[in-house]
């Protein structure tokens, strides 16, 4: 019996991205810089997320040009993103053969109520969360992969530590209940009770959960794989640095090597300017990328 | 490394084996077989790159050191690859083709038969899965999925295009440990 697009077949390719690093680009130039640097995957996007941030207005998918150039330049896989509840932006995406869909909140939300149902796709999905209740709601909907909002485009990664420290700690607390809490708890969390008893029993997401919103260093990439996650999303971090190329082939070596400081002490020298980074309480809570879904 | 090795490593775990993780070449120290996860073949290549560990598993293979890989790890191994010049260890005969059946949208998983592990079928998901276009006369084909090449052998080396670290079924794994047992 032949099955496409199936669970096993869409949470696979994100184990098969786990320990890597995926990569914002803007131009098959950008793509190919990636995949020579190392990169696991690129996310195909109009504008990084500082770009987006700066120039404010409603953003929305990439035209489909670009994503289509990207694809042709590299043999790795291409995810791009879709407003979060836009099914349509989905639908073409997975038209085009993008590998992968980021339904994301650096694009500005189409739906205030709803996300997308993610089960309706072959094609898979990646959401973010900011706890455990908001990743297994994802989870619940169809995404195959999680990773922390962060707050994409400040180069501060002070949010996807806040966010993965609150998922761990979630989990935590879900593993020490007896199993007549855990309905409760899923009532509280606001998340699918059979997810719930998943967490509890396994200890851990029933999908791949990786980094993202604020990356900038060899230093912030080893810091969140050491803090539990799976893998890396860099947005603005590498093509708004000084070097790009040292800095992408860095944060490579620094997710392989993130246990070995002294790894990460050689990686880490010459790398150039960092991205120009933002303080957190300087942005209006309505300005928060992080605050967009549910 | 990069890719799939938490789920190798759950696989050989559950048939008692002692499993390391292998980043640098000190790694290497004291292993009996090595095995090459799904993943992305360039990051892979990169990464193998980095402080010669890529020669220094030449340099097993050269003493016949049992070596699996699988997807991406299977693509590390051929000597060929069709349309790329990426970084290989250039170790089997084989002709690879990359994401051979097509993009993410067409990743699959379906049931193939593999001789050397008995007549029940092996579930086995395939994700932007390379194929074999090519083997010498020296490698062995343990698997064919409608008309295409997707397990192969060649002395202590076997390479498999899809993913049975994904799957309950742990016939491939122990198919490995076979090998294994056997070189020591």
């Amino acid at each position: 019996m032949l099955e496409i697009g199936s669970w096993k077949v869409k949470t696979g390719l994100a184990e098969m991205l786990k320990g890597g690093v995926i990569m914002d680009v803007t131009t098959p130039e950008q793509a190919k810089i990636a995949e020579e640097a190392g990169a696991c995957a690129v996310m195909a996007l109009e504008r990084v997320p500082s770009d987006i941030r700066a120039a404010g207005g409603v953003a929305r998918m990439a035209d489909p040009t670009i994503i289509q150039r990207i694809m042709d330049a590299v043999t790795i896989p291409v995810m791009a993103k879709a407003r979060i509840g836009h099914f349509v932006e989905a639908q073409i995406l997975e038209a085009l053969g993008a590998d992968y869909i980021d339904e994301s909140e650096v694009l500005t939300p189409a739906d205030d109520l709803y996300h997308i149902n993610k089960h309706d796709f072959k094609v898979p999905f990646v959401c973010g969360a900011r706890n455990l209740g908001e990743a297994l709601r994802r989870i619940g909907e169809g995404a195959a992969m999680i990773r922390t909002k962060g707050e994409p485009g400040t180069g501060n990664v002070v949010e996807a530590v806040r966010h993965m420290r609150t998922v761990m700690s979630d989990i935590r607390r879900l593993s020490s209940m007896p199993k007549e809490e855990l309905m409760s708890a899923a009532k509280e969390m606001g998340a699918p009770y059979n997810l719930v008893v998943y967490v509890a029993e396994n200890g851990k997401l029933p999908v791949v959960n990786f980094a993202a919103g604020g990356i900038a260093t060899p230093a912030d990439a080893a810091l969140m794989m050491q803090l539990g996650v799976d893998g890396i999303f860099v947005g603005s971090g590498i093509f708004k640095s000084g070097n790009p190329q040292a800095r992408a082939k860095a944060i490579v070596l620094a997710t392989t090597h993130y246990q070995d400081p002294k790894v990460l002490a050689e990686i880490s020298q010459d790398l150039g300017e960092a991205m120009p980074g933002l303080e957190i309480a300087t942005i209006a809570s309505t300005e928060r990328m992080q605050e967009r879904g549910w | 490394m990069q890719g799939a090795f938490r789920e190798h490593r759950r696989a050989f775990e559950s048939l008692n084996c002692e499993v390391v993780e292998v980043r640098k070449p000190a790694d290497l120290q004291g292993i009996q077989g090595l095995v090459f996860p799904g993943g992305e073949s360039t990051t892979i290549g990169k990464l193998l790159q980095n402080e010669g560990l890529g020669d220094r598993i030449k340099e097993l293979a050269a003493q016949d050191m049992p070596m699996f890989g699988t997807c991406a790890g299977m693509i590390l191994l051929a000597k060929y690859i069709d349309d790329s010049d990426q970084y290989r260890l250039n170790l089997m005969d084989i002709t690879v083709k990359r994401n051979a059946f097509g993009r993410q949208i067409a990743s699959f998983e379906a049931n193939i038969t593999i001789p050397a592990l008995g007549n029940d079928p092996v579930r086995a998901v395939f994700i932007r899965a390379p194929y074999v276009q090519e083997v010498a006369p020296n490698v062995g084909i343990l698997a064919e999925y409608e008309g295409k090449i997707v397990f192969v052998r060649q002395g202590n080396m076997i390479a498999s295009a899809f993913h049975p670290e994904l799957t309950p079924d742990k016939r491939v794994h122990q198919y490995f440990l076979n090998i294994i047992s056997e070189y020591q």
